[in-house]
């Protein structure tokens, strides 16, 4: 199985956001932009948060999974945002909560049962407040990619 | 009597996956004999009457007949030892 695909250009660091709206759209158009996804997605996403919240409170900066339907993805890949500024997200399976989120993870998921590796390897970085401060502090982008490639490898 | 258990999240693409993985392996090292099934949430009422509980990332607005147990904790390890006693307290209810 082919691993997940993220580049330098899939990570997102200037991005002036005024709503997690916004966020979603600017990311959802750079994977258009890089043939990862199907202009559909861009919608369905951001319709997705709406109904189904993905933000995730951590121990330390909290983080979004935004993602949808595989029929929208040519192409499995992760992009990630890196937050100037805090973006208020419904929490996951809350009705009421919102939590101010730093840390993106928009994933463009080509299958619905095969990415478990990958997903549980995320949700370890999520649990690892000090890997996440990393991501939220570091600018330079070869080095969060490569970080990324390190922490995502492995047995798929 | 075996127990089934369904994990929905909006799409069951991803937050499920990770659940899924994570409560069968629960009930192998409890001795639980349970039928795990993924699914979305908009296939939950035709299991309606032969589910024991369910296990969900997401918002469940409908009325069910049987136990609802929240998951984020599964993602974010945050308080997921109570997510856990809870799961196994309302499998080894009798019902």
């Amino acid at each position: 199985m082919s691993s997940i695909y993220i580049d330098e250009s899939l990570i997102l660091h200037n991005l002036t956001p005024g709503n997690k709206e916004e966020v979603l759209r600017s990311m959802a158009q750079n994977l258009h932009e890089k043939g990862y996804v199907k202009s559909s997605f861009i919608d369905a996403v951001a319709e997705r948060e709406e109904q189904y919240a993905t933000g995730l409170p951590t121990n330390g900066p909290s983080v979004a999974i935004p993602h949808t339907d595989k029929e929208h993805v040519n192409q499995k890949a992760l992009s990630l945002a890196i937050l100037n500024q805090p973006v208020e997200f419904g929490v996951m399976g809350d009705a009421e909560l919102t939590t101010s989120v730093e840390i993106v993870f928009m994933l463009a998921m080509d299958s619905e049962h095969s990415q478990l590796s990958i997903l549980q390897k995320l949700m370890g970085i999520f649990q690892n407040e000090q890997e996440l401060y990393y991501f939220l502090n570091e600018k330079d982008n070869t080095k969060l990619m490569n970080r990324m490639k390190e922490l995502l490898k492995g047995d798929e | 009597m075996k127990k089934r258990i369904l994990v929905a999240c909006g799409t069951g693409i991803a937050t499920s996956t990770v659940v899924n993985d994570a409560i069968e392996s629960m009930c192998k090292e409890n001795n639980i004999n349970a039928e795990v099934i993924q699914c979305k949430i908009s296939d939950i009422p035709s299991y309606k009457d032969t589910t024991d509980l369910l296990v969900t990332t997401t918002i469940v607005k409908e009325d069910y007949p049987f136990p609802i147990v929240n998951a984020r904790a599964f993602l974010t390890g945050i308080g997921l030892e109570d997510t856990k006693q809870e799961i196994l307290d309302e499998l080894q209810k009798n019902r």
